[in-house]
């Protein structure tokens, strides 16, 4: 099935974070998309972790406390 | 004789000086909440997130000068952030040795589609992990690796700015993150499984 690195699905495993970082070559991606679009056991794990990135980014994400923005405005040096 | 007609007096200096002086304090206060979200996850907790991100505010003041107009301005300020929370010695535990991580990169999405059959929407699946879930799973990484998660994932920095921020190379930066990733998802799995048995 999986787990040997002539495997595509191995080796689409190997690019997904390259992939969803955007830094793989136009050739790389290419090749990854292709398989993707044969495969739908790899896209669903690639769909996953998109929405998981996401997901957490948001559940992550605190507003910054009101009185830590007041306390750093009174942190300006003041004008002389 | 130009020279001398066109040098700026004191006052016209002065003036100019604490003009930039405050445009440079308007534009790292807009960035404060952005600073706040990174903070929140590199420091152990939210009061030391705030009292970090108050003493970055307070250098930042200070030595304003020594920012580069035009550069990145909240990869500035991350910096000194990082380099006063290492000084701080929130960062008295080392990177652990390379550590056994029998997780691959779909170990979470293995461990939710085992417990529950096949996945049928992907989008909806990460939903059944709590916001608390999540936060104290991140807080579980080790700090060499979080910083880079938290600078990448959570702050949108480049590898790059990441990069200088840490003052590490770019290919440690990649390989921090990519672990990370790893990590955070394996103590995912640990909560999801945990909470579901």
């Amino acid at each position: 099935m999986m787990g040997r690195s002539d495997d595509p699905c191995a080796h689409c495993e190997e690019v997904m974070q390259p992939y969803l970082d955007h830094i793989l070559s136009d050739e790389e991606r290419r090749e990854a998309e292709t398989h993707l679009d044969e495969c739908d056991w790899c896209r669903r794990r690639y769909k996953f972790e998109e929405s998981l990135r996401r997901y957490v980014r948001q559940a992550v994400s605190e507003p910054m406390p009101v009185e830590l923005k007041e306390k750093l405005a009174a942190l300006r040096i003041p004008l002389n | 004789m130009t020279a001398v007609a066109e040098a700026p007096s004191d006052a016209t200096r002065i003036a100019a000086d604490a003009r930039d002086r405050v445009r440079f304090e308007e534009e790292a206060l807009e960035l404060s909440d952005q600073v706040y979200r990174v903070a929140r996850h590199l420091a152990g907790s939210r009061e030391d997130a705030e009292e970090l991100v108050q003493e970055t505010y307070a250098r930042a003041f200070r030595s304003w000068r020594s920012y580069q107009p035009g550069t990145n301005l909240r990869a500035w300020l991350l910096r000194i952030l990082t380099n006063l929370n290492i000084d701080r010695g929130r960062r008295a535990q080392r990177a652990p040795q390379m550590q056994a991580l029998e997780a691959n990169d779909y170990f979470l999405y293995d461990k939710l589609a085992e417990s529950d059959g096949e996945l049928t929407d992907e989008e909806r699946v990460v939903e059944r992990l709590s916001q608390d879930d999540i936060v104290s799973a991140l807080s579980a990484v080790p700090h060499d690796f979080r910083d880079v998660l938290v600078l990448v994932d959570i702050g949108d920095f480049s590898y790059q700015d990441a990069a200088q921020i840490l003052d590490i190379p770019i290919g440690t930066v990649m390989s921090r993150l990519h672990r990370g990733r790893r990590i955070l998802k394996r103590e995912l799995a640990e909560t999801f499984v945990e909470e579901g048995t």
